[in-house]
C-alpha cells in the first residue's frame, strides 16, 4: 500500500478558548484513523498541553500567534505547534517534571511530561526571543485493523 | 452569616458545601481556560471554617489536562496542613489515566 501523506495547517489567536479549538481539529483529522478512544484522548492532552504552553509561557498570556501543523503518513501522526513567542531559555531544564515559570498560577509543571507520556515522540526547539517549535509523533493501532485480522 | 454563607453555595451550583465537604462538580472539560474560575470559586468557599475534606466530582468530565492537576495540587496544599482529605469521585478510565500519570492518584483518593 503507498502511503500517501495527508496533512493540515491551522493558525490562531493565542488565546485560552483556542485550547479546546485545537484539540476538535485534531480529533476530526484523526477520525479517518479509526483511532480508540485512549489514543484520542491521548492526543488531545498532549496537544491541550503544547498550546497552553505557547499561551501562558511564550506569549505571557497577552495573545499572539500559533501555528498548528498536522500530518498522517500511513497510521502515524506529526504534529507541530509552533509560537513566535519568548523562546525557552534551557529546554532540557523546562522539560524536567514539576518545573513551571508560573506557580503563582498554579501550573502543575506537568506540560511536557504528559506530552512525553501521551505521544511517542517528542522533539522541541527554542530560540530565546524567536519562539518554540513542538514536534510529536505517535502511531495508531486502528480498531479497523484488528478487525481486519481477525476475518 | 448563615444567610450569606447559603448564598455563597446557591450563586453557582457546581460548588456545594456538605457538611464538612466542600463539593466541586467539575466542567466537561477541564483545561487552562476554565482553570482559573474554579479556583476562585474553590478558594473562596475553603475560607469558610466548616470545611475539611474536598470531594472534585468528575461525573460530567470527558477531558482533563494538567490544569486539571494545578487545581487539584493546588487544593491539596491549601487542606492538607490543616489534615483534609481531597477525594477525586466518578472516574472513568480516561481521568484515572491523568491522575495515574501525574502521581495525583498516589496522594488523593480516587473513587469511581
Amino acid at each position: 500500500m503507498n502511503q500517501v501523506k495527508k496533512e493540515i495547517r491551522l493558525e490562531f489567536d493565542a488565546i485560552s478558548e483556542n485550547e479546546a479549538l485545537a484539540r476538535v481539529v485534531i480529533a476530526a483529522f484523526l477520525t479517518q484513523l479509526d483511532p480508540t478512544l485512549e489514543e484520542l484522548q491521548d492526543v488531545k492532552t498532549a496537544i491541550s498541553e503544547a498550546v497552553t504552553n505557547a499561551i501562558i509561557h511564550a506569549y505571557q498570556e497577552k495573545g499572539g500567534r500559533i501555528v498548528m501543523s498536522a500530518a498522517l503518513t500511513g497510521d502515524e501522526l506529526e504534529v507541530r505547534i509552533e509560537d513566535y513567542g519568548i523562546g525557552i531559555e534551557n529546554v532540557q531544564k523546562a522539560m524536567e517534571p514539576l518545573f513551571t515559570t508560573s506557580p503563582e498560577t498554579e501550573r502543575a509543571g506537568m506540560g511536557f511530561a504528559f506530552m512525553e507520556a501521551f505521544m511517542d515522540k517528542l522533539e522541541v526547539e527554542s530560540t530565546v526571543g524567536v519562539g518554540t517549535k513542538i514536534c510529536m509523533r505517535k502511531k495508531f493501532y486502528p480498531v479497523r485493523n484488528w478487525k481486519n485480522s481477525q476475518v | 452569616m448563615e444567610e450569606q454563607l447559603l448564598k455563597q453555595t446557591v450563586d453557582n451550583p457546581n460548588f456545594a458545601i456538605i457538611e464538612n465537604y466542600l463539593c466541586i462538580k467539575m466542567p466537561r472539560e477541564v483545561d487552562h481556560h476554565g482553570a482559573a474560575a474554579i479556583r476562585e470559586n474553590a478558594d473562596r468557599l475553603l475560607l469558610n471554617d466548616k470545611v475539611q475534606n474536598i470531594v472534585f466530582d468528575f461525573e460530567d468530565t470527558t477531558f482533563m489536562d494538567s490544569s486539571g492537576i494545578g487545581i487539584i495540587i493546588g487544593r491539596y496544599k491549601k487542606i492538607s496542613c490543616f489534615g483534609g482529605k481531597v477525594y477525586a469521585i466518578h472516574v472513568d478510565e480516561r481521568i484515572r489515566k491523568i491522575l495515574r500519570t501525574s502521581g495525583m492518584a498516589s496522594i488523593i483518593d480516587v473513587l469511581s
